[in-house]
Order: C-alpha cells, then sequence, then structure tokens
C-alpha cells in the first residue's frame, strides 16, 4: 500500500512539474474553466430572480442550490483532475498498442492507467467550490455540525469513486468498441442528469427517471447526498435519509467492484496492436 | 462587342463548374460521417430532458408562489418550445472549427493554398460550410422530426405562413451571420498569432448572451439594452422567438432588417480584413 501511495506521489509531482513548464497552458485552462463556471453561476443567479426556489416545497432555494452546485464543483473537479485525461488516454492506448508497457509493469494495471496524469489546473474549480460553499454558508448563517463535517467529505469521496467506476467502466469498452469518442460524449450527457437536485425528477416520466438513475446507474446520489447532508442536515428519524446514505455506501463498493470486473474482462480479451 | 460576350459564357461557365466541383467534394467528405452524425444528433436533445425538469421545478415553485405562471412573457410550454427551437437556430449559426481554423492556417502557412491558386477563400470556406449544413440537416431530419413529434405538446401549433416565411428567413440570415462572423474572427489570425483565447472569449459571449442558454428577454435592465444591441441574438434568440410569436409587427421588421445589416457588416468586414490581412501577411511555414 506505501508502495501505491510512493508512486501516486510520483505521477502527482511529475504532473505538476509538467503543468509548471507550461504555465501559460496551465493558467489558461484553469482560467477557462473557472470562467464556465461563472457564466452557468450567473445563469442560475438569474433564474433565482425569477423564482424562490427549484421545486416547490423542495427546500432548494438560492444559497441551498448554491451548497449543491458547490458540491458539484468538488467533485467534478477532483474527477476531472484525476481522472478524466487517463480515462481518454486508455482508448488511445488499446488502438495503438502501448496498453502492452503498462500490462509489463510490475503495478496494478487499472491503478496505473487511472492515475498516471494529473490535472491540476481542474483544482481551480474546487478551489471555487470552496469559495461558493463558503459564501452560501455565510449568507444561510450556517455553520455545519460535527456530524456534516464527518458525513459530507466521506460522502464527497463516495461521489468521486461512483463517478470514477462510470468512467473507468466506459473506458475500458473500448478494448471491444476501438475508439469510443461517442461513449465519452455519452457520459457526458448520462452525468448532466446530475446537475441538480433528485426533486426535480417527479411524475409519470420523473419517478422512473429517478429510480434508474439512483438504482440501476448511480449518478443521482454522487452530489445529491452529500448537498444534502450540509443542505437538509441528516435527520436520524427520517427513514429515507438513512435509507440514501446506506445505499450510497453500497452504491459505491458495488460501482467499484463492477467496474473493477468490467477492466479486468476487457483486459482479458486485450490483444495488442502489432509487435 | 459581340467577341466581349462571347468570352464572358465560358469564363461564367467555368467558375459555376469550380464551384460545383467544390461543392461535391464537401458533401461527399461530410457524407462519409454520416452515420456518427446521427447518433450525435439525437444525443445532442438528451440536456433537453433535463432542462424540462428544471423548468418544471422553477415554474411551479413560482406558482407556488402565487407569482403568477409566466417569466417575461414564457410560459413553461413556452420554454420548452424555445429551446427546442434554440436547437434548429444552432444547427443553421453554428460554425464549428470555422474561426479556429481559419487562424490554424494562416498560422502553418496552409492559407498560402487560397493564395497563389485562383480560388476565393471565402467562396470556397462558405460553400464547405452550405455542404455540411446540407448534409447535416438530411441526416439530423429525421431525430430532429422524432424529438419534436414527441415534443409536440410544448407547441401550441404552427404559426401563420407569413410568421413561417420570416423565420426561415432569419434562419437563412443567422447561418450567413455565423459564418462571416466567425471567418472575421478568424482573419485576426492575419496579425495575432494566437487567436484561441479571443475565440473562446467569444464562444463564452455567444454561449451567454446569444440566447442560446435562456430566453435573453430574461436579462434585466442595462444588460437587456446591451444583449439587444449586438449580433448574438440573431444566432440562437431571434428565429426561435420569432416562430414562437414573441417578435411581431414593426418589431419583427426592424429585427429583420437589423438582423440583414449585420450579415452585410461581417461580410464586409471579413472580406476587408482578408484583404488587409494578406498585405501583412508572410508566409511562414507549410
Amino acid at each position: 500500500m506505501s508502495n501505491y501511495l510512493r508512486v501516486f506521489l510520483t505521477f502527482a509531482r511529475n504532473s505538476l512539474v509538467r503543468d509548471m513548464t507550461f504555465r501559460a497552458n496551465f493558467l489558461i485552462d484553469m482560467i477557462s474553466s473557472i470562467c464556465w463556471v461563472f457564466i452557468n453561476l450567473a445563469f442560475y443567479t438569474l433564474i433565482f430572480t425569477y423564482t424562490p426556489a427549484i421545486g416547490a416545497h423542495s427546500g432548494w432555494e438560492k444559497y441551498q442550490f448554491f451548497l449543491f452546485l458547490a458540491t458539484s464543483l468538488l467533485i467534478n473537479s477532483l474527477v476531472q483532475a484525476l481522472f478524466m485525461t487517463n480515462a481518454d488516454e486508455l482508448s488511445e492506448l488499446v488502438r495503438t498498442g502501448s496498453l502492452d508497457f503498462a500490462l509489463l509493469k510490475p503495478i496494478d494495471t487499472q491503478f496505473l492507467v487511472s492515475l498516471t496524469r494529473i490535472e491540476w489546473s481542474s483544482l481551480g474549480n474546487f478551489a471555487v467550490g470552496i469559495a461558493l460553499m463558503v459564501y452560501s454558508m455565510h449568507e444561510l448563517h450556517y455553520v455545519p455540525g460535527p456530524v456534516q463535517i464527518v458525513l459530507y467529505p466521506t460522502y464527497i469521496l463516495c461521489g468521486v469513486a461512483i463517478y470514477y467506476s462510470l468512467m473507468i467502466a466506459m473506458a475500458a469498452t473500448s478494448v471491444w468498441l476501438g475508439r469510443n469518442q461517442s461513449l465519452f460524449d455519452f457520459w457526458f450527457y448520462i452525468t448532466n442528469f446530475s446537475r441538480y437536485p433528485m426533486e426535480i425528477y417527479r411524475g409519470p416520466w420523473g419517478t422512473p427517471l429517478r429510480g434508474v438513475f439512483t438504482f440501476c446507474v448511480p449518478v443521482l446520489v454522487v452530489v445529491n447526498v452529500p448537498a444534502r447532508i450540509l443542505v437538509r442536515p441528516i435527520n436520524p428519524e427520517l427513514p429515507d435519509d438513512w435509507f440514501l446514505l446506506g445505499f450510497t455506501l453500497f452504491a459505491t463498493v458495488a460501482s467499484l467492484a463492477g467496474s473493477r470486473w468490467v477492466f479486468q474482462r476487457a483486459l482479458w480479451s486485450y490483444r495488442s496492436a502489432s509487435s | 462587342m459581340l467577341n466581349a460576350f462571347s468570352s464572358i459564357i465560358p469564363s461564367i461557365y467555368a467558375r459555376a463548374a469550380t464551384w460545383w466541383t467544390v461543392l461535391r467534394i464537401s458533401l461527399e467528405e461530410r457524407l462519409v460521417y454520416r452515420g456518427d452524425f446521427a447518433l450525435g444528433t439525437l444525443m445532442r436533445f438528451l440536456p433537453i430532458v433535463t432542462q424540462i425538469f428544471l423548468w418544471s421545478a422553477v415554474f411551479s415553485a413560482k406558482e407556488a408562489t402565487g407569482s403568477g405562471r409566466q417569466i417575461v412573457g414564457y410560459s413553461y410550454h413556452d420554454i420548452i418550445a424555445y429551446y427546442l427551437l434554440t436547437m434548429i437556430s444552432r444547427a443553421f449559426s453554428s460554425m464549428p472549427g470555422l474561426a479556429g481554423g481559419i487562424a490554424r492556417d494562416i498560422r502553418d502557412g496552409t492559407v498560402k493554398k487560397y493564395l497563389i491558386q485562383p480560388i476565393d477563400m471565402l467562396g470556397f470556406l462558405l460553400l464547405y460550410r452550405v455542404a455540411h449544413k446540407v448534409v447535416y440537416y438530411a441526416v439530423a431530419a429525421a431525430p430532429f422530426a422524432l424529438v419534436f413529434y414527441l415534443c409536440r405538446g410544448y407547441f401550441s401549433g404552427w404559426p401563420d405562413a407569413a410568421t413561417l416565411a420570416a423565420c426561415g428567413a432569419s434562419l437563412v440570415m443567422s447561418f450567413l451571420l455565423g459564418f462571416y462572423l466567425e471567418a472575421t474572427l478568424g482573419m485576426l489570425g492575419f496579425w495575432f498569432l494566437e487567436v484561441n483565447s479571443l475565440l473562446f472569449v467569444y464562444m463564452l459571449l455567444s454561449f451567454f448572451f446569444s440566447g442560446h442558454m435562456f430566453p435573453i428577454d430574461m436579462l434585466p435592465g442595462v444588460w437587456g439594452t446591451i444583449v439587444r444591441q449586438i449580433p448574438l441574438q440573431y444566432l440562437a434568440y431571434f428565429p426561435a422567438a420569432v416562430f414562437l410569436g414573441k417578435i411581431t409587427g414593426p418589431a419583427l421588421w426592424i429585427g429583420l432588417g437589423t438582423q440583414l445589416a449585420w450579415v452585410l457588416f461581417f461580410m464586409i468586414a471579413s472580406r476587408v480584413t482578408f484583404r488587409l490581412g494578406t498585405r501583412h501577411y508572410s508566409g511562414y511555414g507549410g
């Protein structure tokens, strides 16, 4: 385990050195990501001039929704920083046969292909998420208690793990499908459903959709559960809250196990490009 | 005089034959990727599903406080219809890779092929885009029709013939505006080696102020005034608003006229920047 930690720290350091070598590029990437965040923030601020909340009696008023956005920023920035470039690179490794070199190394292949490259510029959005969280809590005069302080980061990591599982499983399918650009577009479209509180999915179409994206492809619990920990503090008397907390832990473990299985199956099916 | 006339006809025929060859090659090139087009077009509607639920939640909260069922004159159904219609507007006005491609050609010297051969760069690129759009519409017609059929409940029927004609005219002009505006931006590559940052800023502003994210009627005060003076609204908002009957009467004629004026402005601007740029240009690379 300590070896893996040392290897990860080496990857992190190498990526940082590389990013700092091309500082202008690093800054442009960071600033452009942050600009997109502010564009979206401006859009939601505009919406809240016309409505008091997202969803009648949902509890998602302006600053509560900003806390949801902040949570989404934290999770997405971690996933983009740690895993997105590597998942994209995996299909190239498969196509060119360079995955051979990863397989030959005396380290777990999934660990190696998942964490080789870290995009430090994506952590700019992480900082914006923290700032938005602090600002929203200040406006709400809300100070999180010890339960929230423990549970929130835990479920942030659960959300990152679920997103990672989905991403690596889809990337691994490039062994069978070849280059899969449309698959990554599909990933963005699927995770688009988790951009808003799950309460918006109501009615004859919304309820089944909510069920599918909670219990089949659990993207809805990724942001919703940690955000609800902050916004609607978990009430142990409400069975729904306990159920969601427990289910999210189960979904995290199941997603990681499932994606591991898909990845291993993909490696079994891998045939190198050429000698 | 007869000699002059007899030399013009072959010249016109030769030019027409050249343009037809360019169009045909571009059509064939785009048709190679028709499978990706169809799938990608259908997937591009997936975010609309989220928008439907988001705006339903927005309007339900607004109604629950008793503050009416409309936002700047748009009902919930109007908003969803608006988003669907902006997909059509964007299908006409979006020019992926145009400005960046021109700037890249200038930077790496590939633009020289337009300068030493008897072919008009802007004309060639316009025909290429026409070909791309023709194929795109042909392949995307089925997915678009399917989505609009499924979402027909959000529309209150077809507008009258005059409104449809105005909408059609604004869509054609949005194509031309999108092309010449981005071509002008790309031409700045003659003076600035790297225009990607400028293009990113343009993309950000366009995304927010063109009506792609929301009807620009929602913008309050000075922002609303500013956004109505700039041409970005004609890339997404204007054709959709015309179809929905949000712009009628004299305002419609003024809007169409202003859109035409912007098209002519950027048509001239792109030509002028190209002419000035080629005088300024030194052909590095290529």
